[in-house]
Parts: structure tokens; C-alpha cells; sequence
């Protein structure tokens, strides 16, 4: 069970009547010759390690390693009430996004998802997500192999590195990733997540790197709010039926594309 | 090329802050952890391109020597290297160089010296999303990347080496991915590295140092 672009991801999904986290987790186990049981576990693990550097972040005084930064994620969460512009979701999730990036600042153990500099999108949204609809560690665990094909796919027909092709490759990606996963988790068809998917990406394209005096953390945990944010906004919209135009895989055609002729200095 | 898995994606678990200048360093460094003399006395690393700019913000050194001490990427005390060294006994030294005689950015030169003044030395470059290369083992240009189980074996140049290794993979049920042997001099010295599908036990490296010819075997990675 194998599949290279999103036509045949869903493919797969329709013959077997299955998620897309279903397939991944098949694809998974076919390609790598391990148990579901195996597969399960390390991705519970990797969303422990998630878990962990969130609250991390609200428990410690991190300081990161040029000095510069720490404490943001609990500004942000102790404003999470009442006085949020963004309402208590979307602020928590701001706030786990920025203390996951506090913990990598500061040499913590988090997950590249799928890069250092976007871990915090995952994570952020994820977590709020489930503290909101009070969703199980399973349901959450199983919903980041759909984020996980996503991913995939857009490191089949592009490429991952965010050094060479500026923001729209880490954040854009992981705000794709995590606006799939949601719209699956509220129940949704995978067609639903794919044109989510999309629309995090055309939302993003043409973002590049531009780090303040060559560290990095100013202005990515910044844009990995903005990667939240645009995961649950994209998300919002598919869900309530807005219509996304662009099929997934031109919007990866597409964000290659840009990432060939985007000037160095963005890359 | 290796099939993605979706660990690729969602992962690794890393020590932050940047995939390229830690967890690529580690990598690097536990190369050089494997092949390392019995009995170091001292670490000089010699840092290139990127590596030699921002190596201190990234967290590019901590990773280094916590390498050099075997951790592995998910270990929380990275960040400590530099005092597990000094509870270890590990001396080491940072250089830069300017020199632009390097296949990629990250590069690092790692020299290993025991305490009778042998040198062991790797260079390797870290390629990004924590990906490796190792570019050259003791100076001789070689390439690998530590994404299979990996083995060195450093042997005379002569005819049936080459048999020798595989029989005693073959002995194991060990399946050969890449291997290629490189010489130093003809009929002199030479390694052959091998990249293989199954772990190596340790059995399988007696038995390929049980040959008059072969100078030592490691497991790489």
C-alpha cells in the first residue's frame, strides 16, 4: 500500500473505506515490516515528547541560547481567558506553538514536524485541539499519521528542506499538515483534510527566511502562531464548506515551483 | 533511495535548536564516537562554512562532544555536554577555518588522538533535516551516510579480503546494501565499508578481525 500523489492516496482511501491516517498507518507497516503495535507506540511517543515540551514551557524559566528569548508561552496562556482577542482556543494553541519553539531555543527534546524551526505548529495545534473537544491521546496519535501523509507527500513531489526554500516549506507545511489532521479528526471525509491541506498552502506560499541578525527564533516563533493560526482557520473554512478551487497537488507543484525562483537571500 | 516513513515527517525527536547544526553534528560526532581510540587523550574539532559561524548559538559544539560521549539524539543532557565531558575526563578543543575547500556548508573535521599520539580523523557534513555524509575516514575520501547499519573494516590490500568480510556476513544472514572498498596504496593498506540491512552483532565482527590481514573492524553505525 503505496501511494505518491494525493489522486492516489485517495484512491486507497475509497477501495479499503478507510481515513488517510488508516492508509499511512498500513503504508507503514507494509513498507517497514513492523506491527501496528510498534508503529502506534512511537508515534505515542512522539506525541508525548510534544506534550511534554508544552508544558515545559509553562513550568520552567527557559532562556534560550543567545539570551534573547523565554517566558512567551506563558504570557500567552495566562491571557487565555477573558481578555483574548483570539478566544481561549486559539490563544492556547498560540501559546503551546510558542513554548514548544521556547524548548528548542533552549536544547530541549522536541519533534521535528516536520522541522525544528516548525515544530511548534503541531504541537500547538494538536494540543488545544484536544484539551478543547476533550479528544483521546489515541484519537490524537492516530490523527498524526494523517498530518504524517500530508508531510509525506509533500516531501515526495518537493522538497523539505526550509533552508533552501524559504518559510513556506516549514511553517506552510506544517500548518497544511495540521489543518488535514484537524478537519479529520472533527470527522471529515479525506477530501476534506486534502482541500484544508491546500488551502494552508496557498495561504502561505511565497513566505520566505528571514531570521533578525541571523537567529532564527526571531521572527519563527512568530510564524509558527501564524502556522497555527492558519491551520485552524483553513481547517475552519473547508469544514464549514467553502470550496478550494486549487487541487492539492498543483498547490505542491505550485509552491515548488516558487521555491526554485525565490531569491537566495529568502531561501 | 529509502522509502520515506512517516517518522521522517514527524520526527525526528531532536535535541533543538536547528536539525542541521545539532542533530546533524551529533550524528557526525557519533561516527567518530564508534571509531574512536581505546585509550583518547584529546578531541580537536575543526568547523567549516556555517558550522564555523554560528556554531556557539546552535548548540553546534554541546552536540559535538555529546557525540564524542555516545548520546544519542534524544538525550535531554546535550545541553550538559560540556560538563559530562569534564566529569569524563574528555579533553577536546574548537578551531574555524575559512578554508573553502568543503563539499557542504556544516562540514566538520573530527581528530581523535589516543594516548600514545595516533590519530583517528573523520570529516563529515551535516546536509540538512538532520541528514549526514561522512566525506573521509583517516583522510581518505569515502562516502557514506549512517542511514544503514554500517560497517569499516581496515585490511591489507590482497586477494579474498573482500570474500572474507562477505562470508562471515553471509554467516549471519546479513544483507549487504552497499559496499565499497577503498584503497590506500595499492597492495598496501585498504577499507572496505559496507552498509547492510540487518544489525551487526558483535560475533560477526570477531569473526571478520579473526584474519592475519584485517587490521580492525567497527561498527559505524
Amino acid at each position: 500500500m503505496n501511494f505518491i500523489d494525493s489522486k492516489e492516496l485517495l484512491e486507497l482511501c475509497h477501495k479499503n473505506n478507510c481515513s488517510i491516517s488508516e492508509v499511512m498507518i498500513q503504508r507503514e507497516m507494509q513498507l517497514f515490516k513492523c506491527s501496528r503495535e510498534e508503529i502506534m507506540e512511537r508515534m505515542a511517543h512522539a506525541y508525548d515528547i510534544m506534550k511534554r515540551a508544552a508544558e515545559r514551557a509553562l513550568r520552567e524559566n527557559l532562556v534560550s541560547m543567545d539570551g534573547l528569548g523565554g517566558g512567551e508561552s506563558k504570557r500567552l496562556f495566562l491571557n487565555a481567558g477573558k481578555h483574548s482577542v483570539c478566544g481561549e482556543m486559539m490563544s492556547k494553541a498560540m501559546s503551546y506553538a510558542v513554548g514548544v519553539l521556547e524548548v528548542n531555543c533552549a536544547m530541549g527534546l522536541i519533534v521535528a514536524a516536520p522541522t525544528a524551526g516548525s515544530s511548534g505548529v503541531i504541537p500547538g495545534v494538536f494540543l488545544a485541539m484536544q484539551e478543547h473537544f476533550e479528544l483521546t491521546d489515541e484519537q490524537m496519535v492516530k490523527a498524526l499519521f494523517n498530518a504524517g501523509a500530508i508531510g509525506y507527500l509533500m516531501t515526495c513531489n518537493t522538497s523539505l528542506l526550509g533552508a533552501e526554500s524559504g518559510y513556506q516549506m516549514e511553517v506552510g507545511i506544517a500548518s497544511a499538515m495540521a489543518a488535514a489532521a484537524v478537519c479529520e479528526m472533527m470527522g471529515a471525509s479525506p477530501e476534506v483534510s486534502l482541500d484544508a491541506a491546500a488551502t494552508a498552502i496557498t495561504n502561505m506560499l511565497g513566505l520566505g527566511c528571514n531570521p533578525v541578525a541571523g537567529v532564527e527564533e526571531t521572527p519563527c516563533q512568530k510564524r509558527n502562531v501564524m502556522g497555527v493560526s492558519n491551520a485552524l482557520i483553513s481547517a475552519e473554512m473547508t469544514l464549514c464548506g467553502l470550496k478550494q478551487m486549487i487541487p492539492f497537488d498543483e498547490t505542491l507543484d505550485t509552491i515548488y515551483r516558487l521555491s526554485r525562483i525565490m531569491p537566495e537571500e529568502l531561501g | 533511495m529509502k522509502e520515506l516513513s512517516v517518522f521522517d515527517i514527524i520526527g525526528p525527536n531532536m535535541i533543538g535548536p536547528s536539525s542541521a547544526h545539532t542533530t546533524g553534528a551529533l550524528k557526525i560526532a557519533k561516527v567518530a564516537y564508534q571509531l574512536a581510540p581505546k585509550k583518547l587523550d584529546k578531541v580537536t574539532f575543526i568547523l567549516y562554512g556555517s558550522f564555523a559561524k554560528t556554531y556557539k548559538n546552535h548548540g553546534t559544539d554541546r552536540a559535538l562532544v555529546a557525540g564524542l560521549l555516545g548520546m544519542n539524539q534524544e538525550d535531554e543532557r546535550i545541553k550538559d555536554a560540556f560538563i559530562c565531558a569534564r566529569e569524563k575526563g574528555l579533553n577536546y578543543e574548537f578551531r574555524t577555518s575559512d578554508s573553502a575547500h568543503i563539499k557542504h556548508p556544516n562540514t566538520v573535521d573530527i581528530i581523535m588522538q589516543d594516548t600514545e599520539g595516533n590519530t583517528i580523523s573523520i570529516t563529515g557534513s551535516s546536509i540538512g533535516a538532520g541528514a549526514i555524509n561522512i566525506d573521509k575516514v583517516n583522510g581518505m575520501e569515502v562516502f557514506f551516510n549512517g542511514e544503514y547499519h554500517t560497517l569499516l573494516v581496515r585490511h591489507q590490500d590482497q586477494p579474498g579480503l573482500v570474500a572474507h568480510i562477505t562470508n562471515c556476513l553471509n554467516n549471519w544472514k546479513i544483507n549487504i546494501a552497499y559496499m565499497r572498498v577503498y584503497r590506500e596504496h595499492n597492495g598496501k593498506m585498504a577499507s572496505t565499508i559496507v552498509e547492510v540491512d540487518e544489525a551487526i552483532c558483535s560475533q560477526v565482527l570477531d569473526a571478520i578481525s579473526n584474519h592475519i590481514a584485517v587490521q580492525y573492524a567497527r561498527i559505524i553505525h
